[in-house]
């Protein structure tokens, strides 16, 4: 075993109901879940995992303000100060005129800004190759991976997993995973 | 925790099984393309053609290739623009407002009508693009540094908000388009057996692992970005109809635009929605995701919006009298009984009268009669938006001005390619992508059951964990997990 790899002992779900329940009573049996992989978003599965709210909705907030804030600056500077036109005797800055724009750029802003802060700290980005533990886990199986050393005895694992409904448990090795 | 109706009908038929969604959805991807999609793909290539040579006589000798006139410097462009721009509207509303609404009913379809949106606002922005004449100068509408000129860009004009507003809204379809895609390209990378096909959905999954984090910020993600398309795709078409609202022109001067054009748009788009779907499940036998209930719900759809652009209709012409305004007044009986009157009674028994069909259920649930009713109103919303455009202005203030449009054999190539390359785009679209949403079809399957989901969080179970894997049981059968406890 190189430095490098990783070895996981998988739990192969069927049912996401099954495999919340069993998420609890691993994680309660003193055994460190590494990550679980599923087909879809499984609504409770963040308190079973004890996964933090995602802060994405403070960052959505600040990108908006910042978008706002940039929108108003830019129709402010340029048709107010730096080449002010008299466009229908009206104001140079006629903030009701500017509130399209303002808004259009709000949203923008937080859009663009979400998807990549998403991306971003999720570390995705186009690559060559995707390795896997399992490649059903993006079809039709829940897959706990939890992570071994040479200390885990892969028998007891085995047996946590079986006793709480997994349907298979496999043991795989990763390298850069 | 959601209550779910007992009575309700399942929202995808078949008691399908994960694996079944994840077979049906990627067959028509991994298949060879069949010989009805090659020979739909060549008519709309051809037409795609029709457009390109359209497009190639404007550029070379310029506008005079239109039919426009003195009187007349708007006709079938802005038309067209503002029929391809409320047609995206729809995917919007699929999948930005339905989402808020909580409609699950929406996860079978929302992927194909985002990308009808994305699709239909490319084929929109052709037509302001060429209208510039010089589209090779069309990044002059931004706010660029004034070297190029001495001025800045005027904010204070609805054609600038126009940039700012189809600018933002394609790019945030594109983007709530693709974050959706992800995990489906994922699902078809794992199932890829061809090397071409592993790298390019690797390369386009982004490394997608399906893992509970990613999931659980992809969901955060989704509900912020439709939490700001919402207003978005109310905007578009508020400043879309603020070309017209904010002139002085009769017939378009007129405060209540900004919600009529939002309605007419939806309505429009949700008839393009129904006309791609009831074609796309039947090619690629998708009757137990789109159900009956799909295209009656999208029917509702239809006619409530169908109802408020009637509403809006009579609502203007009584606007008109009430207004006193002689030349207001003119404009709307110019509209009714002037030489377009064809146009304007096309456009009313189009769009109010056959919606209303859709108070009788048995067309609400007839596929024949919803395929041709969709295809009706889309033709009376491209004549509402020809009504408002060419008959306000083909008469104006100065009599001796007054003259009729007919449109070049340019502009109607330019808006029959237009066409082409949409249904080019929506059938490459439908080949090599995911045309339902699998990830999100698949969290719907067990809400079409009896008793719906059965997780009850952290309280109770713990001691009884001992529950079977339901192996082999299709996922939207009824479970019954109460009978473990």
């Amino acid at each position: 075993m190189t430095s490098m790899s990783k070895r996981f002992a998988l739990g192969i779900f069927d049912d996401e109901d099954v495999l919340l329940h069993a998420i609890e009573n691993v994680r309660e049996a003193g055994v460190k879940i590494y990550e679980v992989f599923t087909p879809f978003p499984i609504h409770g599965i963040d308190d079973a995992l004890g996964i933090e709210r995602s802060r994405l909705p403070i960052a959505a907030f600040f990108l908006g303000m910042t978008g706002l804030s940039f929108a108003l600056w830019m129709q402010i500077y340029m048709l107010g100060f730096d080449w002010p036109m008299i466009i229908g005797g009206k104001p140079h800055i006629a903030l009701p005129a500017f509130i399209p724009v303002a808004f259009e750029l709000t949203v923008f802003f937080t859009c663009h800004g979400m998807v990549i802060t998403f991306y971003t700290i999720s570390s995705l980005y186009p690559r060559w190759k995707t390795p896997v533990l399992d490649v059903r886990s993006t079809d039709d199986k829940f897959v706990v991976a939890i992570e071994m050393n040479e200390k885990t005895d892969l028998n007891h694992l085995t047996q946590l997993l079986r006793a709480n409904g997994a349907s298979e448990v496999n043991e795989k090795e990763m390298t850069k995973f | 925790m959601q209550h779910v109706s007992p009575v309700r009908e399942p929202l995808v038929t078949g008691g399908k099984t994960y694996h079944d969604v994840t077979q049906d959805i990627c067959r028509q991807v991994e298949a060879k393309p069949n010989i009805r999609w090659m020979a739909a793909l060549s008519v709309a290539l051809f037409f795609l053609g029709v457009f390109l040579y359209s497009v190639y006589r404007t550029l070379w000798y310029g506008i005079g290739e239109w039919g426009l006139n003195k009187t007349v410097g708007w006709a079938w462009d802005i038309t067209n623009f503002v029929w391809w721009v409320g047609i995206g509207h729809a995917g919007t509303l699929i999948s930005a407002v339905l989402l808020l609404f909580r409609q699950k009913w929406r996860s079978s379809i929302n992927r194909a009508a985002e990308a009808m949106t994305i699709f239909a606002v490319i084929c929109a922005a052709m037509f302001p693009v060429l209208h510039m004449g010089r589209p090779w100068l069309a990044y002059w509408v931004f706010p660029l540094q004034n070297t190029f000129g001495s001025l800045w860009v005027n904010f204070n004009s609805p054609l600038l908000w126009d940039v700012f507003a189809i600018s933002t809204y394609f790019t945030v379809s594109l983007v709530f388009w693709y974050t959706g895609l992800v995990p489906d390209f994922a699902t078809i990378r794992d199932r890829a057996k061809g090397p071409i096909a592993k790298v390019a959905y690797s390369l386009l999954s982004f490394g997608w692992k399906g893992s509970a984090k990613h999931w659980s910020r992809y969901e955060t993600v989704s509900l912020i970005l439709a939490g700001v398309s919402t207003p978005l795709v109310l905007s578009v078409h508020t400043i879309v109809s603020m070309d017209f609202a904010t002139s002085v022109v009769p017939g378009w001067h007129t405060t209540i635009f900004p919600p009529y054009f939002v309605a007419g748009a939806i309505f429009s788009g949700f008839a393009m929605v129904l006309t791609l779907m009831l074609i796309t499940r039947v090619v690629f036998k998708l009757e137990d995701y789109i159900t009956l209930e799909h295209i009656a719900l999208m029917n509702k759809i239809m006619m409530v919006t169908g109802s408020i652009v009637g509403v809006a209709y009579i609502t203007e012409f009584f606007i008109a009298w009430y207004s006193q305004v002689e030349f207001e007044q003119y404009a709307f009986i110019n509209r009714a009984t002037g030489p377009y009157w064809w146009a304007y009674w096309s456009m009313m028994t189009c769009n109010v009268i056959s919606p209303q069909l859709v108070w009788i259920r048995r067309i609400r649930y007839s596929i024949p009669a919803t395929f041709v009713l969709s295809i009706i109103v889309n033709i009376g919303m491209w004549f509402e938006r020809f009504v408002i455009i060419v008959t306000s202005l083909h008469r104006d203030y100065l009599p001796s001005s007054w003259v009729m449009f007919s449109p070049s054999i340019i502009d109607i190539g330019i808006y029959v390619g237009t066409l082409g390359l949409f249904f080019t785009l929506f059938l490459l679209f439908a080949k090599f992508f995911p045309v339902v949403n699998m990830a999100e079809v698949k969290t719907i399957l067990k809400y079409t059951v009896d008793n719906g989901p059965t997780y009850t969080g952290n309280h109770g179970h713990h001691d009884q964990a001992h529950q079977p894997a339901t192996h082999g049981v299709p996922a939207s059968a009824p479970v019954n997990y109460d009978k473990h406890e």
